[in-house]
């Protein structure tokens, strides 16, 4: 009886671990052996180097961790601004009030659209001669605040961090409206019950039922942000000089442009290991933060 | 008591300011998609000379051109066919996986689980090199179900983690009634635990449903065939390498668009009712 | 255990799968050669001629589009290693991976079909369009010499500027500046009048690395460029700082348009078309896309202003696209009949015609777009990092490149940026000779 329960419990994750072995653990044992060459990714012959690649990541290639800064600044900006944006969108949506139909369908718009149209609808705004952001400065009379937004090494990253926030803020307002959904109304109303405020309700049900699904959020909202390029690519190039370059542009230069695929290996693996590290440094707070509440 | 009054105004002033906010959100929202629209219906003279968003002349006929030159009538059927598969094996697969991890214990759950979780962090940016050989040795490269076998892999890890986090969540009662009953574990993943889970599960459409509908370097390596590619290689022909025909490539995105808002459409009464019918008490 | 209800449906699940999955096409009796290329532009064209050769042979070609060119050259890289590769593709990127490719064995050696019949082939080509697909005598890549690909067509990358904008400058538009101090002087009337500068998709790098390879060939010669690539001279070398001082002082003089350095090349485009700039840097594909744009945009081409007397001027150029045959192709005679037919006077001639192109056989130049003609006329000045016989490596271009990036935005002198490559260099250089020992 029980060796039939537990067969039954691996049935469970059988598929999942079938797909994921083939396609997953395979091709990644494939690249972590690859990253350990020197390699173009064409030629048949392969040069051994061991762990140089990682050591060069490591201790040289100072773009590299240039890179990991300016995408770590970007995701701090995700995580704080984008996300209480999220939340607070969420929050009003999940009150009755007027519209929110609407709301609910419009906040998802974003991220739908293609980053070709984001790139150049955010590009217009942002730019130095025409962009309709200095325009509006002009006309209120503070032409002083007009710049080169995309260009000016002081506002570049900032500029893509917020046009990223902008454009996934639509996720977290998902997942944290189906999370809010998820709270039985009953508690809302016992509460009032007892006399509760708003802000008493929001602090005492809301936050702490709250926390799984906002650790879900920023473990989401990490990996999303540090992986983005493809907007990046459409307003910065990474320029201007290495402003806005992230890792993952540096892993396609090193593919592409300098033809080392071994190193471009090493440089995924590497950068995984590191979001690993992150992921589960932010599980665990999480963990404490549920054990306060 | 403070007077009746001053509860109203303070309700009435607190409303109008969360409207404002919430509309100025929308405005910024919709403004690229109107934008988008706009441009769809100017030529590729006007489009970046008249920056108006409703052109003065509307070419309709782009939509008829992008369709027409896009090849869109094979590509679209590609595209649902692909979603479809995908998304719905990735919802089964993942709910029985994530079902398992949150409510089954068995000899290395955790190491299961954290490596789906590791696999969703560390991107394999080389793996297409490995998998077009491997996908070659397996005979299904050029083949469908090799692609859709990929593409469900890419959603796994991530809807895994989606579905454990709210079945952690979910109250165990109704499971145990329905084990009482005589129910088997797998009867009552699908009577009880999938019908509860039903927001995060729309969540988990919708975000699968965009990245598949999105989803085109991966088809370009591994279809030879250009018949069996999805909607994203029509959109590749408005963007030549030297030429971008702005007009159609934004018709063509706006068509594009439309069945992934109508999916999000659909699946939102389900993040927003969710629970309300389940009628479960924690 | 499991439910029947649920095996079924999975079962059917599978099933699907299954039915769907084995629908792939099978091979045709008759030969059929497959073409993958990436030339978005030139799908139709290419159907139109694949139908015409069918007529005419009975050959079947099958043009199979991949694009983007990323994408594409993904997908070519993937192929080779499952060796899958189709019998005509392109390779894009650096003669390096050229290089490796053909050491591989992917590529045919097309000399002797080119030598054959008195070279009756290889003469129809302009000779700079054969040169970016050849590897010399001694070549650095250690490349058995010989021709390994066939160009379809070629371009030059020049400077443009726009008549009308001129005359509001109050600029003769027939006499565009010759050297550099005229070229510069036109900042201050730019300024004047609250118009734009110079124009370019400077966020994608090499197009800042051709302009400053167009100055170092001026300034220093071809000679001292390949021997700086060789490691023979630094890039501290006052040579090399005037380079990278030249475009502090096209920024100081107000000649650049504002964010050039975030700007791709279709933005840079559709600045020009639509007069927003008085002048653009650019290839000469660019006629194709300005007529789409603007049909009666008035401009002219140019050559980069002259630095200096000492060498003569010299731009990029070359074939611009070309096709590989696959040294493993069954069908190789069939593919080699049909190239030669491709490169014809009559199917270049249409070719160029259908897509603004201009042609890589030298007896189709007949009939073409003046702009187009006014690329045309300076082929023989033009050189290309693929016909240099060394390559610098990524790094240090990427480092040369951003560093002009960064001079652009005040950020650093060119002194610092010369210093900082050059210590890129001297690593890289380190590292090649401690992997041959």
């Amino acid at each position: 009886m029980r060796a039939k329960s537990t067969l039954e419990n691996y049935l469970f994750i059988l598929p999942a671990l079938i797909i994921f072995s083939i396609f997953y653990i395979y091709p990644f044992y494939k690249v972590f052996q690859l990253g350990l060459y020197d390699w173009d990714g064409i030629s048949p012959t392969k040069v051994f180097v061991g762990l140089g690649n990682f050591k060069e990541i490591i201790f040289e290639d100072k773009i590299w961790w240039k890179s990991m800064l300016n995408a770590s600044y970007i995701t701090l900006v995700a995580l704080t601004f984008q996300n209480a944006l999220a939340f607070c969108l969420a929050l009003a949506c999940d009150r009755q009030i007027r519209m929110r139909n609407f709301y609910r369908t419009i906040f998802f718009i974003p991220p739908v659209l293609s980053e070709v149209v984001v790139g150049l609808v955010w590009q217009w705004i942002l730019d130095g001669n025409y962009g309709i952001l200095n325009n509006f400065f002009v006309k209120i009379g503070l032409p002083h605040l007009a710049r080169n937004w995309l260009s000016d090494p002081k506002t570049a990253l900032n500029c893509v961090a917020f046009v990223h926030s902008w454009k996934g803020f639509g996720w977290g307002f998902l997942i944290f409206l189906a999370g809010l959904q998820t709270i039985p109304r009953e508690l809302y109303e016992a509460a009032k019950v007892d006399g509760a405020g708003a802000w008493q309700v929001f602090k005492r049900i809301t936050f702490p039922l709250m926390i799984p699904v906002m650790v879900l959020v920023a473990i989401l909202t990490v990996l999303g942000t540090m992986q983005a390029f493809v907007l990046i690519i459409a307003m910065t190039g990474g320029g201007p000089a290495y402003h806005t370059e992230v890792p993952v542009l540096r892993i396609l230069a090193s593919m592409r442009g300098s033809s080392r695929f071994g190193y471009a290996c090493a440089q995924g693996i590497s950068f995984g290991v590191i979001l690993v590290i992150v992921s589960f440094i932010q599980y665990r707070l999480s963990r404490k933060a549920r054990e306060i509440y | 008591m403070k007077h009746p009054l001053y509860y109203k105004t303070k309700k009435i002033t607190l409303s109008i300011l969360t409207h404002l906010f919430l509309l100025i959100v929308v405005a910024s929202c919709l403004f690229p998609l109107l934008w988008m629209i706009g441009s769809s219906l100017k030529t590729q003279q006007t489009i970046f000379s008249d920056m108006s968003l409703i052109p003065k002349e509307m070419h309709w006929e782009n939509y008829y051109h992008a369709w027409k030159q896009g090849g869109f009538s094979r590509y679209f059927l590609n595209s649902i066919f692909y979603t479809v598969s995908v998304v719905t094996g990735i919802v089964l697969v993942s709910s029985l996986a994530a079902y398992a991890f949150s409510r089954f214990n068995f000899v290395g759950r955790n190491l299961i689980f954290y490596t789906f979780m590791a696999a969703m962090m560390i991107p394999i940016p080389g793996s297409f090199v490995p998998l077009y050989v491997l996908l070659n040795k397996l005979h299904l490269r050029n083949t469908q179900l090799g692609y859709i076998l990929c593409m469900i892999n890419v959603g796994l890890s991530t809807s895994i983690f989606l579905l454990k986090t709210f079945f952690d969540k979910m109250p165990k009662e109704l499971e145990d009634a329905a084990r009482i009953d005589g129910c088997s574990k797998l009867g009552i993943w699908w009577h009880v635990a999938l019908p509860l889970a039903k927001p995060v599960l729309a969540v988990v459409v919708v975000f699968n449903a965009l990245n598949v509908w999105n989803e085109y370097v991966l088809a370009l390596i591994i279809f030879d065939n250009r018949n069996l590619m999805p909607l994203q290689v029509a959109l590749t022909t408005f963007q030549g390498e030297f030429i971008t025909q702005y007009p159609l490539l934004m018709a063509g995105l706006t068509i594009t668009a439309l069945p992934i808002i109508l999916v999000y459409f659909l699946m939102q009464k389900y993040i927003v009712k969710g629970v309300t019918q389940g009628a479960v008490v924690g | 255990m499991l439910n029947i209800k649920y095996q079924k449906y999975i079962l059917s699940f599978i099933f699907c799968f299954l039915f769907f999955g084995c629908s792939s096409k099978k091979e045709f009796a008759k030969p059929t050669i497959t073409v993958w290329h990436w030339m978005t532009d030139r799908k139709d064209a290419f159907q139109e001629l694949s139908r015409r050769y069918e007529e005419k042979t009975g050959v079947k070609v099958n043009f199979e589009l991949y694009a983007p060119s990323d994408a594409y050259t993904q997908k070519v890289r993937a192929a080779a290693q499952g060796n899958t590769l189709p019998d005509i593709f392109g390779i894009l990127g650096e003669m390096r991976d050229f290089a490796s490719f053909i050491k591989a064995g992917y590529v045919e050696d097309l000399t002797p079909y080119m030598e054959e019949n008195q070279a009756e082939w290889k003469e129809r080509f302009f000779k700079k369009a054969l040169e970016v697909n050849e590897f010399g005598p001694d070549n650095a890549y250690g490349v058995k010499p010989g021709i390994y690909g066939v160009p379809i067509d070629i371009m030059t990358i020049q400077m443009l500027y726009n008549k009308r904008l001129f005359k509001e400058l109050g600029l003769n538009p027939e006499n565009p500046p010759q050297d550099f101090s005229e070229f510069l002087n036109i900042g201050k009337r730019i300024r004047e009048k609250g118009l734009q500068g110079l124009v370019s998709g400077w966020a994608e790098l090499w197009m800042i690395d051709c302009l400053a390879n167009n100055f170092a060939f001026n300034i220093m010669g071809k000679d001292k460029v390949i021997k700086t690539i060789k490691g023979e001279i630094p890039y501290t070398d006052p040579d090399w700082i005037k380079v990278l001082t030249l475009f502090k002082e096209i920024k100081e003089a107000g000649l650049l348009y504002d964010g050039i350095v975030t700007m791709v090349n279709k933005t840079a485009e559709q600045i020009f078309a639509n007069e927003r700039a008085v002048f653009a840097f650019n290839g000469s594909w660019c006629v194709n896309v300005y007529r789409g744009m603007n049909p009666n945009l008035d401009y002219a081409v140019m050559l980069p202003p002259k630095v200096s007397e000492k060498f003569p001027r010299s731009i990029w150029g070359g074939a611009g696209s070309s096709f590989m045959v696959n040294a493993n192709s069954k069908l190789k005679k069939e593919v080699i009949r049909f190239l030669k037919w491709l490169t014809d006077k009559e199917q270049q001639i249409f070719l160029s015609e259908a897509t603004f192109n201009l042609p890589a056989n030298k007896e189709s130049l007949t009939q073409i777009h003046p702009r187009l003609a006014e690329f045309a006329d300076d082929i023989e000045i033009t050189t290309h990092p693929r016909i240099w016989g060394v390559s610098e490596f990524p790094r240090v271009i990427e480092a040369f490149d951003k560093g002009i990036q960064a001079i652009i935005i005040g950020e650093k002198t060119p002194e610092e940026v010369a210093r900082e490559i050059q210590e890129i260099k001297e690593k890289e250089l380190a590292k090649k000779r401690s992997q041959k020992e």
